[in-house]
């Protein structure tokens, strides 16, 4: 009898674990962001300094295989999230002027305004929004279990996350890319500024790679320090031993915050790789993913009128059909995509349009000042653009 | 006569402290112990000069002093602070009495409470004003909760015994009363999600140490039953969760929960890291019991059948009392890394004190700081965690040593 039930018991077992076996052969898909961040380094801006880059290990449980599991129900993600009275986004809580805790206890930062701005276009109210911060490992697993309706996480937009991790990306709310830090006395205006200069790198990343195809094609030669991990690169450049540093730029202002004397260095306008930062969803629910597209590019085509926070009420009078029908005026723009019409007008009223987020979290108003650079329109030779409203 | 005889009672007069003998015989002994002295001297000095000249012109502890809030409760909103204000008044209260009553060890941690808020009131002095300005003052606020536990003690030891029942009656009731009032009821609630810091941390240790200790209990009680499901259930449940790292537990708790339940059903992300922490502890608890319940020699349970007592009693009047009685210090051991492992919960994003200090560290406003604020709020987050833990140690052996006079 005792036996009997052993084996019962043991064959169950079996069976589950059998069950979870059949997930491994996916699980590799996974993992893989992990892998194509690393390379590209920074690219999971993250990286820098942050502690949770060295905390990888724990993050081995094997997740989930991607977009299979959850599909959306019938009513799909917004009707979900509308039930549910609030959003719940992804986002970091320890990179500087893109997501973190001030001493009021408030999220604020760049990603974190796009979140409000979400929420602002389903309930008109940017606080109906749960913050849920996320470190670079969990992060891909938590959208594809549902645990986030939406990351905005300084998410680089790549083809593998946008294939096998089994995610949807939206428009690129913020183009970085490969930076370099000087030191201001040194002169350094541009790269071709830096014939013979000592760079300090990390190995085995694509920004080493960035580096010298760079420098190549302008024909300026460089010595590079190459330097284990990030953070040794940035003590390494402090110490004095190389006279630029390169990393990812959004890494190279979190960086600036732990020198010595911050206000010593400064980050040049030029930028050497792509690495596209923007939203991603679940893949598998059009609707939200769309949702989610328009209400970003909202806030770019706002700053391409010129609508602002502060002048919509102008606007909203404005006899211009495109504006009449983007702020929701007239027409059934929003409907389209499954948001309420006004969406643009909600937004921009309580979050403001993309030059506005901006400027409150990285403009020359901050401690960062970061150029817009590619960051700007198209219209000031950025590359932002937003597809037209009609 | 009575001064005559105590008098002659009187102990043996002590050497007095004879310093230069003593550093002779312990540090300078022989020509290589005075050089190692020397040498350490020299080190010891450096590294105490370089951290108090450290300590005393750095910068950096603006940050930790102006997010004090974020520190102690998190994100929890300013306008409800009256709620963990309430709950710590209760603990005062409660912790009052116990001094009262009890002395011994409660006394100590009264006297420790009382100077730790009159410290924390001397400290919050010091700071910037608060932003928004809380309707009343935290100064003000600690001052009454030290007063409040002053008063309690005096209570408690002029109610003396007959408070004893309520007081542990009170204690039981104080955990869930303390959730209660944190996350409010009827229509304004507190969301979890906002709370935090220190806390958050409390919260998480208390819960783990509460829920965990009778689970452990039951699952070493379980895994020496002679019931074979019972038994096999108790240590594959053991096995499996010693098998794997805490983190682990966590990470399935917080991003793969979701993947099992419909999606309409969100568990509470602090409801979750508490279920794995408990979870988690309770298999490790549930180890240390069995060793203990494994150093009762047989002959207490014989002797307890012989007087005719059932399994039930045999166990919970013989041999887990003197179980348990042997592995308190274990036991303690086990609650202090439960504590210390809290802070795992930042990895999964919630904003315990070890999240709180990574949030500080980042915030825009110390850009200008050379070399940021990280090792301030670290060494401040550091220091609360030494007091809970060291205090933890000290009640353990203080109870030991209770335990081991009764038993003489």
């Amino acid at each position: 009898m005792k036996r009997q039930l052993l084996i019962v018991l043991v064959g169950a077992l079996a069976m589950i674990l059998a069950a979870c076996g059949g997930q491994t052969p996916q699980a590799p898909a996974s993992p893989a962001p992990a892998d194509t961040s690393a390379p590209a380094a920074p690219a999971d801006t993250s990286a820098p300094a942050q502690p949770e880059a060295t905390e990888a290990p724990p993050a081995t449980t094997a997740p989930p295989a991607g977009g299979v599991t959850e599909q959306p129900t019938a009513g799909g993600r917004i009707q979900t999230i509308l039930t549910r009275g609030e959003l719940i986004c992804g986002v970091n809580q320890v990179l500087p002027g893109f997501g973190n805790v001030d001493s009021a206890g408030e999220f604020s930062g760049f990603d974190v305004d796009f979140c409000r701005a979400v929420a602002a276009a389903l309930f008109d109210d940017p606080t109906a929004v749960q913050f849920r911060p996320l470190t670079a490992q969990e992060r891909f697993t938590a959208v594809q279990t549902g645990e986030v309706d939406v990351l905005i996480r300084n998410t680089t937009w790549t083809l593998t996350r946008d294939g096998s991790v089994g995610l949807d990306f939206g428009p690129v709310t913020f183009y970085d890319g490969q930076g370099m830090m000087v030191r201001i006395d040194s002169g350094i205006e541009t790269l071709e500024d830096m014939e013979g200069a000592t760079i300090c790198v990390q190995s085995g990343t694509t920004t080493e790679l960035n580096l010298a195809d760079n420098f190549r094609a302008i024909g300026v030669n460089f010595t590079p320090q190459v330097f284990e991990d990030a953070d040794q690169t940035a003590a390494a450049y402090d110490a004095g031993q190389c006279d630029g540093f390169t990393t990812d730029k959004s890494g190279l202002v979190s960086y600036q915050t732990k020198l010595a004397v911050p206000a010593d260095h400064k980050i040049l306008d030029v930028t050497m790789s792509k690495e596209p930062l923007g939203p991603s969803v679940l893949q598998g629910d059009a609707q939200w993913a769309d949702a989610i597209n328009w209400i970003v590019l909202a806030t770019i085509q706002a700053e391409e009128f010129g609508i602002t926070s502060e002048n919509i009420g102008d606007f909203l009078t404005s006899d211009n059909p495109d504006i009449r029908r983007f702020l929701g005026v007239e027409g059934e723009l929003g409907q389209g995509v499954g948001l309420p019409n006004d969406f643009a007008a909600r937004i921009i009223s309580s979050v403001g349009n993309y030059e506005e987020i901006y400027n409150q979290n990285l403009g020359p108003e901050t401690p960062f000042n970061l150029p817009r650079g590619q960051n700007a329109l198209y219209t000031d030779g950025g590359l932002l653009y937003s597809p037209p409203f009609r | 006569m009575a001064t005559e005889v105590s008098q002659s009672q009187a102990r043996a007069p002590q050497p007095g402290i004879d310093v230069p003998g003593w550093l002779r015989k312990n540090l300078f002994s022989t020509w290589y112990n005075s050089l190692i002295s020397i040498v350490l001297l020299v080190i010891v000095f450096q590294v105490v000069t370089g951290f108090f000249q450290w300590a005393f012109t750095t910068e950096g502890w603006i940050a930790a002093a102006s997010n004090g809030r974020l520190i102690l409760v998190g994100r929890y909103p300013a306008a409800e602070l009256w709620r963990p204000q309430l709950a710590l008044a209760l603990v005062a209260v409660l912790l009052g009495l116990s001094g009262g009553v009890w002395r011994g060890i409660a006394q100590a941690l009264t006297i420790g409470f009382a100077g730790m808020m009159l410290v924390l009131t001397a400290l919050w002095t010091q700071l910037p004003p608060a932003n928004p300005p809380a309707p009343l003052t935290t100064e003000l606020v600690l001052v009454g909760i030290a007063a409040l536990v002053g008063g309690a003690y005096a209570a408690g030891r002029a109610g003396g015994e007959r408070l004893r029942w309520p007081i542990i009656a009170g204690w039981f009731l104080a955990y869930p009363m303390i959730i209660l009032i944190l996350q409010g009821f009827g229509g304004a609630t507190v969301p979890t999600n906002l709370w935090g810091g220190l806390m958050l941390t409390m919260l998480l240790s208390v819960s783990g140490i509460v829920l965990s200790f009778p689970l452990g209990v039951l699952l070493a009680l379980g895994r020496r039953s002679s019931l074979p499901v019972v038994k096999f259930f108790c240590v594959v449940y053991i096995e499996l969760i010693r098998g794997v790292p805490l983190i682990t537990v966590l990470f399935m708790a917080q991003l793969m929960l979701p993947l099992f339940l419909p999606s309409e059903v969100r568990i509470d992300a602090v409801v979750r890291a508490v279920v794995a922490v408990t979870l988690f502890s309770a298999a490790y608890l549930a180890e240390n019991v069995r060793g203990g319940l494994q150093s009762i020699p047989k002959g207490q349970v014989e002797a307890a059948r012989a007087l005719g007592l059932n399994v039930v009693k045999t166990t919970l009047l013989i041999t887990l009392p003197q179980a348990l009685k042997a592995v308190i210090p274990v036991l303690v051991g086990q609650f202090i890394s439960l504590f210390k492992d809290t802070s795992l919960v930042a990895i999964i994003g919630l904003l315990d004190l070890l999240g709180v200090a990574r949030a500080i560290n980042t915030q825009p406003e110390w850009l200008g700081f050379p070399g940021g604020v990280w090792r301030e709020t670290f060494f401040v987050v550091a220091v609360i965690y030494w007091i809970f833990s060291f205090t933890m140690s000290r009640s353990s052996r203080q109870i030991e040593a209770n335990l081991n006079r009764g038993a003489r």
